[in-house]
């Protein structure tokens, strides 16, 4: 078949969201079941052709299809083409986003009944899926740039989909934003690198990095600006804070952006432009470094929450930060393995929540339990995934999360340490959400029941490739599809895997955090509410989330953007530390006395002068604001001031 | 008639929709003052295709670009001015200021 087929992949999904977005809203409105069948007709037809794709790049020499390019865009020297990379990671990645997004799509069509925005509903989720081909597909920063952008737009979208509810609305801005903060940085680094080499093709970016003609602190700020478009895009640390709200959005796009497409994009970039990471040691650290302060970070904050949604959220930025910390100790194969896995077994995650939540009305796990009896499917499914999770053998957890431990342990003895921790605390927290959700007795007020066939089937689907997903690389054949690793049969790497210590090491460490759970929320040996009274300050830290959002909240944007910086500093010296520190450390007379002797020197002395330095940037702020008039004709006017400076000097001085 | 003289009637008709958008106190006026902004560089960029790469229709193309472009911004321009004056009962640009500090 021509290899022009590609194409087709990627353009189906627009056809759908074209035909549902126009079509079907203005003339078939009395119909909504039928944008449903258009976007699943649609995208099932672009997963079979992934599949076409994903066998012919295995069948052919150099594992790479040759797809001709379009003249895109041609300014000066810069020469933007319409060319596709089809190369194994390519492949791997339309697979994940086909099949999860047709699960998903087919799921919808039972979660969405009777919602009135249900064409719109599938209109967008052609659209991001659409979005997302793009972003894997094309050779170009450029364009991947584009449909980077158009991605965040649909997460927009689908995030603030129930627009009413203001916790909704705002979800969605702040995932805009938040995200938007990391693509300033990914947008700095293609300019950087464009000045650098005048050139945007990823293959060629690539080849130059490993040939060294790029490279040195240019390299590295690239590699980083990137990385950090990633950080926001994948919810890493500090820029995690969008995805748990995320969840306010319908429970399959839940599935679909933060759990299996969108947050990969960010992973996925940095796989793309490893060679870039790989000729820079600063940059492989700092993804590593990143990837597994996130992975534990994020793993606390999972423990306390009650939300069942919100724990699958922490749990996802978590696991994200694995696939990082693959990345940057292990390489390309290792990280994207643990995304392809994580994408099948946390999609059935969210969707058995989503299943939970139609049977109990509730996201809330306090006001669940027993649905193990009514909702068999569902906790079938659900605990497969779990135990894929918490890293069980034989199912695909396991073998992704035994090479990440295994390449930090080689490489980042520190980070192995903490994503160790990690393996015990996932397994806890997953098992926390299957005692309280099913197991005991039914602590609500509905009468739960068993979901529709239509939503059950892509679970029992998805749940099937979350337990085997995994064995594609038991003998090793993936890792050396993606490029480097060696083969061996198929029994042996089964069983062989338990010659290391590690694996063993892994399996205790989660097996410890299961008990754990059982002990706690279903044999009740101990109680979960002295274990809280317990580790109070702890379980205070954890469950509002190291105070990251009022600190985002109220510190950044309230203080120094809104209030200008310098009213910022003087509230920042009065409420943070004033009330902070003195009225926690003084009135919990820790050193009163002490104090008391210093009292003097304290409110001359030290007072004085903080108070000086804030009053006396306070007062610049005031005078400084007047410029700040809110019209926006007087910015309109000082912008063509500046231009016309700049052309006059550009005139005079050439 | 030479290239000058085009590119000085787009000069001076920018020059006029600048005056405009920075001078005016009704926000309609604005936006028709963008507008003559934007014809001004329509016209500057036909007259550069028509003289410089007479063969090729790149400035007529773009203009074409500008003209559809120019449709949707008053389009949304409009709007928005109608439910700013919804809300405040005032389309002075002056009065407008929720930006300010």
């Amino acid at each position: 078949m021509p290899y022009q087929l590609i194409w087709v992949i990627f353009l189906l999904p627009l056809a759908a969201f074209a035909l549902t977005g126009m079509g079907t809203r203005l003339f078939a409105k009395d119909r909504p079941a039928l944008s449903g069948y258009i976007s699943v007709a649609a995208i099932a037809g672009s997963l079979i052709l992934s599949v076409w794709a994903l066998i012919t790049v295995l069948s052919s020499t150099g594992h790479e299809l040759p797809v001709p390019a379009l003249d895109w865009l041609v300014v000066g020297s810069l020469n933007v083409q319409l060319g596709m990379i089809v190369d194994p990671l390519t492949v791997i990645m339309l697979i994940v986003i086909t099949f999860v997004s047709l699960m998903v799509q087919l799921y919808s069509q039972g979660y969405m009944h009777g919602d009135p925005g249900y064409h719109r509903y599938f209109a967008f989720i052609s659209l991001f899926t659409f979005s997302m081909l793009g972003l894997v597909l094309f050779d170009n920063l450029l364009i991947t740039f584009v449909f980077w952008e158009l991605v965040g737009l649909c997460s927009y979208l689908l995030i603030g989909f129930w627009f009413q509810r203001p916790a909704a609305a705002n979800a969605a801005k702040k995932a805009f934003i938040v995200t938007r903060i990391g693509d300033f940085g990914f947008l700095a680094a293609i300019i950087l690198l464009l000045s650098q080499t005048g050139t945007l093709d990823i293959g060629e970016l690539n080849n130059l990095a490993v040939t060294g003609l790029l490279a040195g602190s240019a390299l590295t700020w690239a590699a980083l600006g990137i990385f950090f478009g990633a950080v926001g895009k994948s919810a890493q640390f500090p820029l995690h804070v969008w995805l748990p709200d995320a969840m306010e959005g319908p429970t399959p796009v839940s599935a679909l952006i933060p759990a299996a497409t969108m947050v990969a994009a960010g992973v996925f970039l940095v796989a793309r432009m490893f060679p870039l990471f790989e000729s820079s040691e600063a940059a492989l650290l700092t993804v590593a470094i990143i990837g597994g302060v996130t992975a534990i970070f994020a793993a606390t904050m999972g423990l306390v929450m009650t939300d069942i949604k919100r724990v699958l959220a922490y749990s996802t930025i978590s696991q994200l930060g694995y696939m990082m910390l693959g990345l940057g100790t292990g390489g390309v194969a290792v990280g994207i393995f643990h995304l392809v896995n994580h994408a099948f077994f946390k999609g059935l995650l969210f969707l058995g929540a989503g299943s939970v939540n139609h049977a109990a009305g509730t996201f809330d796990m306090r006001k669940m339990g027993g649905l193990r009896k009514v909702m068999p499917w569902t906790f079938v499914t659900f605990l497969v995934a779990s135990l894929s999770m918490s890293g069980i053998w034989p199912l695909s957890g396991f073998w992704s999360k035994d090479e990440i431990l295994a390449s930090s342990l080689a490489n980042q003895p520190v980070l192995f340490w903490l994503a160790m921790i990690t393996v015990v605390m996932t397994a806890f927290y997953m098992f926390r959400v299957i005692f309280m959700t099913f197991g005991g007795h039914y602590r609500g007020d509905g009468h739960p029941h068993e979901s529709p066939r239509v939503m059950v089937l892509p679970m029992v689907a998805l749940g099937v490739l979350a337990a085997v997903s995994g064995l594609v690389n038991v003998t090793g054949g993936f890792g050396a599809f993606l490029g480097h690793g060696e083969t061996h049969g198929f029994i042996e790497g089964l069983f062989g895997i338990f010659t290391h210590p590690l694996p063993w090491f892994g399996l205790i460490l989660a097996g410890a955090g299961i008990l754990l759970a059982y002990a706690m929320y279903s044999a009740q040996w101990l109680s979960p509410l002295r274990i809280r009274r317990f580790f109070a300050p702890l379980h205070t830290i954890f469950s509002r989330k190291y105070w990251m959002d009022e600190l985002y909240e109220n510190v950044i944007t309230r203080l120094v953007l809104m209030k200008g910086i310098f009213a910022g500093f003087q509230l920042f010296d009065s409420h943070v530390i004033d009330d902070g520190i003195n009225s926690r450390i003084i009135e919990q007379g820790i050193v009163r006395n002490f104090f008391n002797s210093l009292k003097f020197f304290d409110e001359k002395g030290v007072d004085g002068a903080v108070d000086g330095v804030a009053d006396t940037t306070l007062g610049a702020g005031k005078r400084a604001r007047k410029a700040q008039t809110g019209q926006l004709q007087v910015y309109g006017l000082f912008i063509v001031l500046g231009i016309l400076a700049i052309i006059l000097l550009a005139y005079f001085l050439s | 008639m030479g290239l000058d003289h085009y590119l000085i009637l787009s000069a001076v008709l920018f020059a006029i929709g600048l005056y405009g958008a920075f001078s005016k106190r009704s926000a309609v006026v604005i936006l028709m003052s963008i507008e003559i902004m934007l014809n001004a560089a329509a016209i500057a960029m036909v007259a550069f295709s028509r003289y410089i790469v007479p063969t090729e229709l790149t400035g007529q193309v773009f203009t074409i670009f500008i003209i559809v472009v120019a449709a949707a911004e008053a389009t949304v321009g409009l709007a928005i001015i109608m439910s700013i004056y919804r809300n405040r009962d005032t389309i002075d640009a002056t009065k407008i200021d929720l930006m300010k500090w």
